[in-house]
């Protein structure tokens, strides 16, 4: 099956209940998402309303009950546990708000292992995580472990793990947790900027402020996707628009 | 936010007479919005020249009550499906639009939340849109500018949030409609949202 002009994302008609019988939950139910090269798409809903579990299954960490998930042309069902693992760890970065560093790797380590694990060499996949850490502001601080960062640092160290070499999918869950407004706004300009660089991106939040960073908002509730805002024009007619 | 729009909402629950719309307007408004009566008569007259209400006989109190028309109910469903314009809105006009949502039959109230908030949503991506495009540091008196209208719009958000939660745990029945006009509620009671029901 061929997937959407320039998706990256594919989402169809997905289903995901846990449980059977009278106590099966629905968390999700008929979600159908697609998201292209260069488009961020934040997905709002209140607790409960499905907008993690959407996540992990894009990211195939979870598996769908019904439906189909494409990403980068290739169906995650059809894909044997290895392949699943390997498109993870080279089309895929995932932003949390736990940021799961490993307290005993330096910052250029924890960038460079999902590359290691991938098979690149020591010294190319320290080059690459180098170069991340340039890109979200930290070129002097990689041989930092995590505790000798602040928040805002160590989330960016998470975020250069997500984004190091070449992810095409960009997948992110209240990535700016407790931070102050200004440094979460310094990890969403970076997000966005990657975005515009022709990555592809799903942002998991409950902060409209963060969410308005997206292309596109869409709005789940009980499992259900209720509404979407339309995508945004370009910034000139913004201007004009807004009679500044 | 127009009185007119608040006495046709009122009127959808029933006829009522000038000194009535009054005192039901404070009410639904929690008296944040006094209105003298003169008001209400003056706007009155304006709906009835233009068709969206009808006076009906005087009663033997000398109270002339006013009914809405279709085209008036027409003209108030437009009203509660359209988003106020963050540019040139009054001040509390989605307050009390909502709060006139809650007690006027037929009126799906979590829609109109959703209207609100995908529009303001639409409103604060602009605003953000802006400000990654003026990324300049002589840019940054104009970027606090629009911090101000980001903020205030967020602001709106959650307390549109804060609204949908609590329709959810607490969904109150309108007052009695005394003469209703043959609304779509069934038993004068605010009907249950239906999943995407007017999309």
């Amino acid at each position: 099956m061929t997937t959407a002009d320039g998706a990256v994302l594919e989402v169809r008609d997905v289903h995901r209940t846990h449980g059977a019988g009278p106590a099966a939950v629905h968390a999700l139910r008929g979600v159908s998402l697609t998201v292209r090269a260069g488009e961020l798409v934040a997905v709002m809903g209140p607790s409960g309303s499905g907008k993690s579990t959407l996540l992990a299954l894009a990211g195939g960490l979870d598996g769908p009950s019904a439906g189909e998930i494409h990403v980068d042309g290739q169906r995650l069902g059809a894909l044997d546990r290895r392949r699943l693992a390997q498109l993870r760890r080279r089309r895929i970065g995932y932003i949390f708000q736990n940021l799961n560093l490993i307290a005993s790797l330096t910052a250029v380590e924890n960038v460079a292992l999902p590359l290691e694990l991938d098979g690149t060499g020591a010294r190319p996949a320290r080059r690459l995580a180098l170069d991340a850490l340039a890109e979200v502001g930290l070129p002097e601080l990689g041989d930092r472990f995590p505790d000798q960062l602040s928040g805002g640092q160590q989330q960016r160290v998470a975020i250069a793990r997500a984004l190091v070499g070449e992810r095409r999918l960009v997948l992110a869950d209240e990535p700016t947790g407790a931070l102050d407004s200004q440094t979460g706004e310094a990890v969403l300009h970076l997000l966005r900027r990657r975005i515009d660089a022709g990555a592809a991106g799903v942002l998991v939040t409950h902060e409209a402020r963060h969410a308005a960073w997206a292309d596109r908002v869409i709005f789940l509730r009980d499992g259900v996707l209720v509404d979407s805002t339309a995508p945004l024009g370009d910034v000139a007619q913004l201007l004009t628009g807004s009679g500044r | 936010m127009s009185i007119r729009h608040g006495l046709l909402a009122l009127l959808e629950r029933g006829q009522m007479y000038g000194y009535q719309l009054r005192a039901s307007f404070e009410e639904s408004t929690g008296s944040t919005w006094p209105l003298n009566i003169g008001q209400v008569y003056t706007t009155l007259a304006r709906l009835e020249r233009d068709g969206l209400v009808r006076s009906l006989p005087e009663s033997e109190a000398g109270q002339r009550p006013y009914e809405i028309t279709d085209a008036g109910r027409a003209d108030l469903t437009l009203w509660f499906a359209t988003p106020v314009s963050r540019t040139d809105r009054p001040r509390d006009e989605l307050a009390i639009k909502l709060a006139l949502a809650l007690t006027t039959p037929g009126v799906d109230v979590r829609s109109v939340v959703q209207t609100q908030r995908a529009a303001t949503i639409r409103t604060l991506q602009e605003l953000t849109r802006l400000k990654y495009a003026s990324d300049r540091p002589e840019d940054l008196p104009w970027r606090l500018v629009l911090d101000a209208m980001v903020f205030q719009a967020e602001a709106e958000v959650r307390w549109l949030d804060h609204c949908e939660s609590s329709l959810v745990r607490h969904r109150p029945t309108p007052p009695g409609a005394p003469g209703s006009a043959g609304s779509a509620a069934p038993e004068g009671t605010v009907p249950r949202t239906d999943e995407g029901a007017r999309r």
